[in-house]
């Protein structure tokens, strides 16, 4: 397994270093509700001390979103399966990857084409799903889907407020 | 799961003391609700406020308890944190339900509502 590769208990760098830490987070977990629980918060607290607490909330449901779905549709609830999860910040956002062994994605969860509006489910009908993919195309850009070998890698990126300087 | 139900001014006020209603929790959350709102009341506010992160299968169990609860009761919101107001909001699920500000808020409607 992958581990978190933050550099734990060592000193950060000091202000106006010329080496500032590297934001990256890099994890596999199992695919069951409470393990993705563990990987947001452990993905959140890497990341959002140079947010804004709207855009952490943000990232927490976009991820919230993509690993649920995997977890319930990809892998069935079967509870087996793991999850990687990757993510780099850069100066405009939050480049993120995830991949799994789960079953393929359905083309139109991806397609753009579709318009938004027609992909949202109708509030009077009051729908109980759906919402899901809704969420994932409204709140991430540049989504990407690639199947290989039976693996699905998703990418997409977090458009975010420019960073406050750091050294 | 923890929730917490009070009769108070005509309404059922429903609680929520869990900081998220997710995927992990959205099915006990269902299970629950329907048995803290066996006892009758027309009126039943859900009071969000101690609720930082909803998904949506939070929400999604949000719509089944609503729809659970009519066409006889009503299922009010109550004290949407900004990251809950914000699912709503995306989803326009919050032009299907009548959600206050906070719980004083609703009870006070509902007495308007009754003079």
């Amino acid at each position: 397994m992958l581990a978190d590769r933050k550099a734990r208990g060592q000193p950060r760098p000091e202000r106006g270093g010329d080496r500032p830490e590297a934001q990256i987070f890099h994890h596999s977990f199992a695919a069951d509700p409470l393990s993705v629980r563990k990987a947001l918060r452990a993905a959140l607290a890497r990341f959002t001390r140079n947010m804004t607490s709207d855009e952490a909330g943000t990232l927490e449901l976009l991820l919230a979103e993509v690993l649920n779905n995997i977890v319930e549709h990809g892998y069935g609830d079967s509870g087996k399966g793991m999850i990687t999860l990757s993510m780099v910040r850069d100066g405009r956002g939050l480049s993120c990857s995830v991949s799994d062994d789960g079953i393929e994605l359905p083309a139109d969860c991806i397609n753009r084409k579709i318009a938004t509006e027609t992909l949202r489910p109708h509030p009077d009908d009051l729908p109980e799903g759906g919402f899901g993919w809704f969420l994932i195309r409204d709140l991430a850009e540049d989504l990407g889907y690639h199947r290989v070998d039976g693996r699905n890698l998703l990418a997409f990126r977090l458009p975010l407020s420019p960073q406050p300087h750091q050294g | 799961m923890n929730l917490f139900a009070e009769a108070l001014n005509g309404a059922l006020v429903v609680r929520v003391d869990e900081e998220r209603i997710d995927a992990a929790i959205a099915m006990r959350f269902k299970d629950r609700m329907r048995e803290v709102t066996a006892q009758p009341s027309t009126r039943v506010v859900l009071d969000m406020s101690q609720v930082d992160f909803l998904d949506s299968s939070g929400l999604g169990a949000v719509v089944a308890v609503m729809k659970s609860l009519a066409p006889t009761r009503r299922l009010e919101l109550s004290g949407l944190t900004p990251n809950v107001a914000k699912v709503f909001q995306l989803t326009r699920m919050d032009t299907v339900f009548r959600i206050h500000t906070d719980v004083e808020a609703a009870l006070q409607e509902g007495l308007r509502n009754a003079g």
